[in-house]
């Protein structure tokens, strides 16, 4: 008795988690957008402003977050599913 | 230095070179040994093309100008990709889905084919993307004479011109050779994505060289790089009123929009799956693209002399540093990304041009014979995209020898964008709402072009090259709220924002509210249902009736168009799978619409339903093909359907089992009052005979008192025994049971019989008889009839309340028989009541006279049926009065018998 449902109990985690990287896969462009505007607030006099260094390391670095982020998403994502 | 002459040697080499690598893609994808030809990483690669010459070259020049606002041409389409579930996922299911060839054909087959929707986009696109191509054969034309310069000559005009008409031919060659080899039912190139697949890598392979040469060879490495970019004035960051917004979403927009992007995203696409490799694939090409635009641009000013042109420090830093083989590549680089660019833009115009253009022209042309036209229709196809792309490539060279291949030129690939995204609109509303209809995605599109058109595209050959200054200042016949880079009076936007604001807002609004009020058609609505819904049912298109197709008209089509061999085997296939010998299947509607998929991808989704419906004829989508295949709605519909006829068949059996219901309740209230009138029947005398028993039991009384109760306990008993007696007559005369013994006698002496029997004479009641009347003999069951008679007068004698009671008895003959009136005295019937008599067990009156149970009229009635006859209540008489009718038969017989 315990075998199948185990079994089941599995399954269902595993459609699960199959829905919550979806979620992801839609979320990730939408925390890009966020991130990528955080730029407007930034001070533009170069004096108290963040330095010009930073300003492209963060630009640079939000892009390889999403980047990394959406390789692991796309790692574990099923696409063969018919339906959303 | 490298020699002017050896950089045309690498450069036609490398094009040579191409060329064996498409027609080798073309050979093995022909033989079916390239499966990795369609492998996720090549398709992630052909995406590149979204990084053209004005990448290559113009990013480090937008960086010195703009700071980090280049990177948001990347951004947008980064956003796009990693959103691949969204958007690309459902773009490319029903790019497969419906076969379609181009952004044109996705519009147009969204919008119940519409032919006229195709044409609109196409416009659009040629338009918008001309100025582009002219900005290609412009930046390789400059970065050949970057190398003339440097091996000593000084380029004019003349030269630029020519190098640039040479490219543009070199191009046109070989976009004709790998992009019209075939006419593909899925419209895809192996060739020409293979050749795409080599550029982007050296694209993107002599960007990083270039980067690294500059950040570890002349700016000192990573950490010494920072430094000098710290140290730059360049303007870094300049928040300039929604420009960073602003340029995200149009380059997320164009990205999905432009004709050689949606032709490699979708088209091209050979495998849903490859979108989750690209979608962090093409990110990271993007981002290694742009990683050293920023190093370059701040090392590119600090080292280059005063005046020297920053979109071409790709080139001219190697240059200067004298690493010749670096610019070589540099300049392979450059030219790979001019020219996939523009092979791909012309193929995808071209298709759009050949299949919503130029094809229907054609056919319309010979509208007189229809599709039934002799000749090869894929000769003229062929024609029509080589033709096409040769139109498009002399456009852009047009353009470019126009606009002087001046500065004019560099902005013009953000005026480019605004044009392709005034499409998104329509392509995201067909896609996601069922309710957008052809007329508002051509309101929509027409609005949003004429603004793009006016606010962007004339202003941006320059001030007075085609909009005069005065209409600049002041707007057209002094309107000043339409002054075209200040619509409606709002003034100090950036002309690309402005645009784009306005374009859009204005384009959503028309395709929304012009969706709104119109009302599409069946074919619209049924595409839409497939557009929105295509995860639901990824099969199936418009439906065709069967009307007047016929397979072998068909396969002549067909054949002209995809050639004999296929369509043949097409055909064929059919047929073996409907289980018939031969060519000619029949021809249904499911065999029609997968032949006009595979012939939408050779001529597009309007002109293959265009030529199948000559053949077919009409427009072929009925009522029924509509909820057979299309939507939920339907489907819901249909089951509704199913359901409601269901139900009427429930309901109809529920009524019949109402009705046998009602009948059981009123039989089973039948038989209880019947059962309860028999045991209140069988009561009476019981309860009688056991209360007399138990006092003839008890004894000790006078003998005078015992007979007198023996006598009271017989009489109930034999009133017992006559009330069973009748109830099993009754129950034999009711099951038909009955056997009549046929005698024949006098009416007189039956009589005479009847009177004596009731037990008339002793009583006080008088009989009127005429024995005249009554001297005929009757053939019948005599003793059954006496029964009746018995019965009827001895009712005269119980119920007749006169004071002197009397019975008439009176016979008389007729044509249909005879009939014996029985008619006393007596009060007669009440009329409700005169119905109930004949009922079992009804009683009329006082309930204590009554010696029977009341089955005797019933048993009457029963009785003269069977014989034939019948028995009613005369109302019409004073007193109570039976008519007893005896059937002319029991007479007639008689009286022959008599002659």
């Amino acid at each position: 008795m315990s075998g199948p449902q185990k079994n089941a109990v599995f399954l269902e985690r595993a459609n699960y988690r199959q829905r919550r990287l979806r979620d992801a896969s839609r979320l990730l462009p939408i925390l890009g957008i966020v991130l990528w505007t955080i730029p407007l607030l930034w001070r533009t006099d170069q004096a108290v402003g963040p330095s010009n260094s930073r300003m492209v390391i963060y630009i640079f670095g939000v892009w390889v977050t999403l980047i990394v982020a959406s390789t692991l998403i796309a790692r574990f994502l099923r696409s063969d599913e018919t339906r959303d | 230095m490298v020699s002017f002459n050896s950089l045309i040697a690498v450069a036609l080499t490398y094009v040579a070179m191409l060329f064996l690598v498409a027609f080798w893609a073309e050979r093995s994808a022909a033989a079916g040994r390239a499966r990795w030809l369609q492998s996720p990483l090549i398709y992630t690669l052909s995406l590149s093309i979204y990084c053209t010459a004005w990448t290559f070259y113009g990013a480090v020049g937008y960086a010195t100008r703009s700071g980090l606002e280049f990177a948001t041409i990347y951004l947008g389409p980064t956003l796009v990709m990693i959103g691949w579930w969204w958007l690309l996922r459902r773009l490319v299911r029903i790019g497969r889905t419906q076969r379609i060839t181009s952004i044109a054909d996705l519009i147009s087959s969204r919008f119940g084919k519409s032919a006229q929707l195709g044409v609109i986009v196409t416009v659009i696109a040629v338009i918008a993307t001309t100025p582009y191509i002219a900005l290609q054969l412009q930046s390789v034309t400059l970065s050949v004479s970057v190398f003339a310069r440097a091996g000593g000559e000084q380029w004019g005009n003349d030269e630029l011109n020519a190098t640039a008409l040479w490219v543009a031919i070199g191009l046109a060659i070989f976009t004709v050779l790998f992009g019209t080899r075939k006419l593909d039912a899925n419209e895809r190139h192996s060739g020409i994505v293979m050749a795409i697949a080599v550029e982007a890598i050296v694209k993107l392979c002599a960007l990083l060289a270039v980067g690294v040469f500059v950040v570890w060879g002349l700016g000192g490495g990573a950490a010494d790089t920072l430094a000098r970019i710290d140290a730059s004035d360049m303007p870094m960051w300049t928040p300039d009123n929604g420009r960073w917004l602003a340029l995200i979403f149009l380059s997320a927009g164009a990205f999905l929009c432009l004709p050689r992007m949606f032709q490699v995203l979708v088209v091209e696409n050979a495998d849903e799956r490859h979108l989750n490799m690209a979608s962090w694939a093409f990110p990271l090409y993007l981002f290694l693209i742009s990683l050293f635009v920023i190093p370059i641009a701040v090392v590119g000013l600090d080292m280059m002399p005063e005046g020297s042109n920053p979109d071409l420090f790709v080139l001219t830093l190697p240059l200067s540093q004298r690493h010749d083989t670096l610019a070589m590549f540099s300049f392979l680089g450059g030219f790979s990304s001019a020219t996939s660019m523009v092979i791909v833009s012309t193929i995808a115009l071209a298709t759009m041009v050949s299949n919503h253009i130029v094809v229907p022209l054609w056919l319309r042309l010979q509208a007189g014979e229809g599709a039934m036209i002799s000749g090869d229709v894929r000769d003229v196809i062929i024609l029509a995209r080589r033709l096409s792309i040769a139109a498009i490539l002399a456009l852009g060279y047009v353009y470019f020898r126009l606009s002087g291949g001046g500065t004019a030129l560099a902005a013009i690939g953000l005026v480019s964008f605004v044009g392709a995204i005034q499409i998104l609109p329509a392509m995201i509303g067909g896609i996601f709402w069922r309710g957008a209809t052809r007329v508002g995605a051509a309101l929509g599109l027409i609005m949003g072009f004429s603004v793009w058109i006016w606010s962007l595209f004339l202003p941006s050959f320059g001030a007075g090259a085609v909009i005069s200054e005065a209409v600049m200042q002041h707007g057209p016949f002094g309107l000043s709220l339409l002054r075209p880079q200040a619509l409606f009076g709002i003034e100090g936007l950036d002309p690309i924002v402005h645009a784009v604001l306005w374009s859009m807002l204005l384009n959503m609004g028309a395709f929304l509210a012009g969706s709104l009020v119109s009302f599409p058609n069946p074919l619209e609505r049924l595409q839409g249902a497939q557009f929105v819904n295509v995860f639901d049912h990824s099969t199936g298109s418009g439906a065709w009736t069967t009307a007047t197709a016929g397979a072998e008209d068909l396969l002549i089509m067909s054949q002209r168009i995809i050639g004999a061999t296929e369509a043949q085997a097409i055909f064929q296939r059919e047929a073996a799978r409907q289980g018939k010998v031969g060519y000619l299947p029949d021809v249904t509607p499911g065999f029609i619409n997968s032949l006009q998929r595979d012939l939408t991808g050779s001529v597009g989704a309007a002109t293959a339903h265009a030529m199948i419906g000559q053949l077919v004829g009409g427009s072929g989508v009925s009522v029924e093909d509509l909820m057979a295949v299309a939507d939920e709605a339907a489907q819901i519909l249909e089951y509704s359907n199913k359901l409601e006829a269901k139900s009427a068949e429930q309901e109809r059996t529920a009524k019949a089992l109402r009705d046998a219901n009602e009948k059981l309740t009123a039989l089973s209230i039948q038989k209880d009052a019947f059962l309860s009138q028999i045991s209140h029947e069988l009561r009476t005398p019981m309860t009688s005979i056991r209360s007399f028993s138990e006092i003839l039991r008890d004894g000790d009384m006078p003998p005078a008192d015992q007979a007198r109760y023996a006598g009271i306990i017989h009489d109930e008993a034999i009133r017992l025994t006559r009330l069973l007696d009748d109830l099993l007559d009754l129950s034999v005369l009711e099951n038909g049971q009955v056997i009549l013994h046929e005698q024949t006698g006098s009416l007189t002496g039956l009589l005479d019989r009847a009177v004596r029997a009731a037990g008339v004479t002793d009583s006080r009641l008088e009989i009127l008889r005429n024995q005249e009347s009554e001297r005929f003999d009757l053939t019948t069951d005599l003793d059954r009839l006496a029964q009746v008679f018995i019965n009827l007068i001895a009712n005269a004698l119980k119920y007749c309340d006169a004071e002197h009671p009397r019975l008439r008895i009176s016979v008389r003959q007729s044509d249909e028989g005879c009939y014996v009136d029985f008619i006393d005295n007596g009060a007669g019937i009440d009329a409700e009541n005169q119905q109930l008599i004949f009922e079992k067990f009804s009683r009329v009156g006082d309930q204590s006279k009554a010696g029977g149970a009341g089955l005797g009229l019933a048993i009457c009635l029963e009785v003269m049926r069977r014989l034939g006859g019948d028995v009613r209540y005369l109302a019409e008489h004073v007193g109570t009065g039976f008519r007893v009718t005896l059937p002319p038969e029991a007479v007639a017989e008689t009286a022959l018998a008599e002659l």
